[in-house]
C-alpha cells in the first residue's frame, strides 16, 4: 500500500499532465481550424488548373513526344516514394500509419524487382524510415518551425522531383499522405504523380464547340503548366496532411485528457481510502489505550 | 484584342484572379488588360477562347474606359472564354504591397541566378531570364503604380 504522501505526489503529477494535454488539445483545435481554412482557400486554384490542363491535354493528346512529367520516362524501374508526415509526434498513429504504409509499398515494389527511392517530407517520417530503409532515402525536406505552409514550400518538393526525373534518376513518383476526412479519421492515401494518371472520363470541358487558341503554343504552355500542376498536387497533399495532423493530435490529446481524468479519480479514491484507514487505526489505538487504563 | 462594338461593351467579363493560396478576386469587369507573354492583351466580353502564358506585369481592370484597379502579377497563366477570364497567377501584389526594395532585391537575386546558369542549359536559362523579366516588371510596377501613375 503506497503511503499517503506517495499518492499525493502521483495525483499532482497526473494533474499537471492533464493540464498539458488539454492545452495541447486546445492548440490543435485552433490550428486545425486555420489549416482547414487554408486548404479550403487553395481549392479554386487547383480546380482551375485542372480545367486548363484538361483543355491542353485534349488538344495535344496525339503528341508524339509527350513530356516526361505527363507520360513518364517509358520505363517503370525506379520509383520515388514521397511520404508526407508531420514534424512533431504526439498525434496518435498519424505518422506511424504513413511510415508503415511506405514500408509495405517499398517492400512490395522491391519484391517485384524494382528500385525504390524515398524522399520523406516531414521529420517524423524521415526518422521512422531511417531505421529500416535508410539506404533508399535520397534526402529529406522538413518545415519544422514554419508557422504557415506556403506554396513555395510545395514548389521545393516538386522541383526536387522534377530534377530527379529529368536527370533520369527516377521513372515514376508516388505521393503518400494522410487525407483529412474528419477530426477523428485521416485516410492514408497513395497518389501517383508521375506518370500522370489519365483524367477521369465523363465530365468533358465545356468549350461550346470552340477550341482554344494558345499563346505562345501548346507545347510551351504545357511544359510550363505541368511543373506547376505537380506543385499544386503536392501543395494540396501538404495542406491535407497539415489539417490531418492537427485533427489527429486533437483526438489523441482528447483521449489522453480523459485518461488522465480517470486516473485521477482512481488515485483520489485510493488516497481517501488510505486516509480513512489511517484515521480508523488511530481511533482504535486511542480507544484500546483508554480501555487498558 | 478583339474589336467590339458599343452594344457589347455593356456586357461584362467575369474576371477571376487566383493564386495558389487563395481566390483573390472574382468580379465582372468591362475590360481587363493582362500581360501575356507576347504583349499585353485586352480582354472584352466575347473574346475567342484562348489559353495564354503571362509574364511579370500589371493587370489593369477597366470600367467605362477608365482604370479602376491595378495589380502586379509575377507570371502565370490565363484562360479566356467568351464569358470569363481566369488568371492563374504565381503571385499577386496589390499596389499597397509593392515596395521598391523588394523589387530590387529580387532583381539582383534573379540576375545573379542568370549569371550562374550554364550556357548549354537552354531550359534553365529561359527560366532564369523569365525571373529577371518578372523582377524587372516588379520594379517598373512600383514606379508606375506608386509614383504618380496608378489610378
Amino acid at each position: 500500500m503506497p503511503s499517503l504522501k506517495d499518492l499525493r505526489v502521483r495525483i499532482n503529477s497526473v494533474k499537471s499532465t492533464q493540464k498539458i494535454t488539454s492545452a495541447m488539445k486546445m492548440v490543435a483545435a485552433s490550428k486545425l481550424r486555420r489549416a482547414q481554412a487554408q486548404a479550403e482557400a487553395a481549392r479554386p486554384y487547383a480546380e482551375r488548373m485542372e480545367r486548363m490542363l484538361r483543355a491542353l491535354a485534349a488538344s495535344v493528346s496525339d503528341m508524339p513526344n509527350a513530356p516526361p512529367l505527363l507520360a513518364g520516362t517509358g520505363k517503370d524501374q525506379t520509383w520515388l516514394l514521397v511520404p508526407v508526415t508531420a514534424d512533431r509526434g504526439l498525434a496518435g498513429a498519424f505518422n506511424a500509419n504513413i511510415g508503415r504504409h511506405t514500408r509495405t509499398l517499398a517492400r512490395r515494389l522491391e519484391a517485384e524487382g524494382k528500385t525504390v527511392k524515398i524522399l520523406p517530407v516531414g521529420r517524423k517520417g524521415r526518422d521512422y524510415l531511417r531505421r529500416e530503409l535508410a539506404s533508399r532515402i535520397t534526402g529529406d525536406i522538413s518545415y519544422a518551425g514554419k508557422r504557415r505552409l506556403e506554396f513555395a514550400d510545395a514548389g521545393e518538393v516538386s522541383e526536387r522531383i522534377t530534377a530527379m526525373l529529368n536527370a533520369g534518376e527516377i521513372d515514376g513518383c508516388i505521393l503518400i499522405y494522410n487525407r483529412f476526412r474528419s477530426v477523428i479519421s485521416q485516410i492514408v492515401t497513395e497518389q501517383q504523380l508521375i506518370p500522370a494518371p489519365p483524367p477521369p472520363e465523363g465530365e468533358g470541358i465545356e468549350l461550346g464547340g470552340a477550341t482554344y487558341e494558345f499563346e505562345p503554343d501548346e507545347e510551351t504552355i504545357l511544359a510550363r503548366l505541368l511543373p506547376q500542376a505537380l506543385a499544386v498536387q503536392v501543395f494540396r497533399a501538404l495542406l491535407e496532411s497539415a489539417a490531418g495532423e492537427h485533427g489527429a493530435r486533437m483526438t489523441a490529446m482528447d483521449n489522453a485528457t480523459r485518461n488522465a481524468g480517470d486516473m485521477i479519480k482512481r488515485l483520489t479514491l485510493n488516497y481517501n481510502r488510505a486516509r480513512q484507514a489511517n484515521i480508523t487505526k488511530e481511533l482504535i489505538e486511542i480507544i484500546s489505550g483508554a480501555e487498558a487504563v | 484584342m478583339t474589336n467590339k462594338t458599343k452594344d457589347h461593351a455593356s456586357m461584362p467579363v467575369n474576371l477571376e484572379i487566383v493564386s495558389p493560396e487563395r481566390l483573390l478576386l472574382a468580379q465582372p469587369v468591362e475590360m481587363v488588360v493582362i500581360p501575356a507573354s507576347e504583349g499585353d492583351m485586352g480582354v472584352l466580353e466575347g473574346h475567342a477562347p484562348a489559353i495564354v502564358m503571362l509574364r511579370g506585369g500589371i493587370i489593369a481592370l477597366y470600367e467605362n474606359d477608365r482604370v479602376t484597379d491595378q495589380m502586379y502579377v509575377a507570371g502565370g497563366f490565363a484562360e479566356i472564354t467568351p464569358e470569363r477570364c481566369t488568371v492563374l497567377a504565381n503571385e499577386v501584389l496589390a499596389p499597397t504591397d509593392l515596395s521598391r526594395e523588394e523589387g530590387e532585391r529580387r532583381l539582383a537575386a534573379a540576375e545573379e541566378a542568370l549569371a550562374q546558369v550554364e550556357a548549354s542549359d537552354v531550359a534553365a536559362e529561359e527560366m532564369a531570364l523569365e525571373r529577371v523579366q518578372s523582377a524587372r516588371a516588379l520594379v517598373e510596377a512600383v514606379d508606375t503604380l506608386l509614383t504618380g501613375g496608378g489610378r
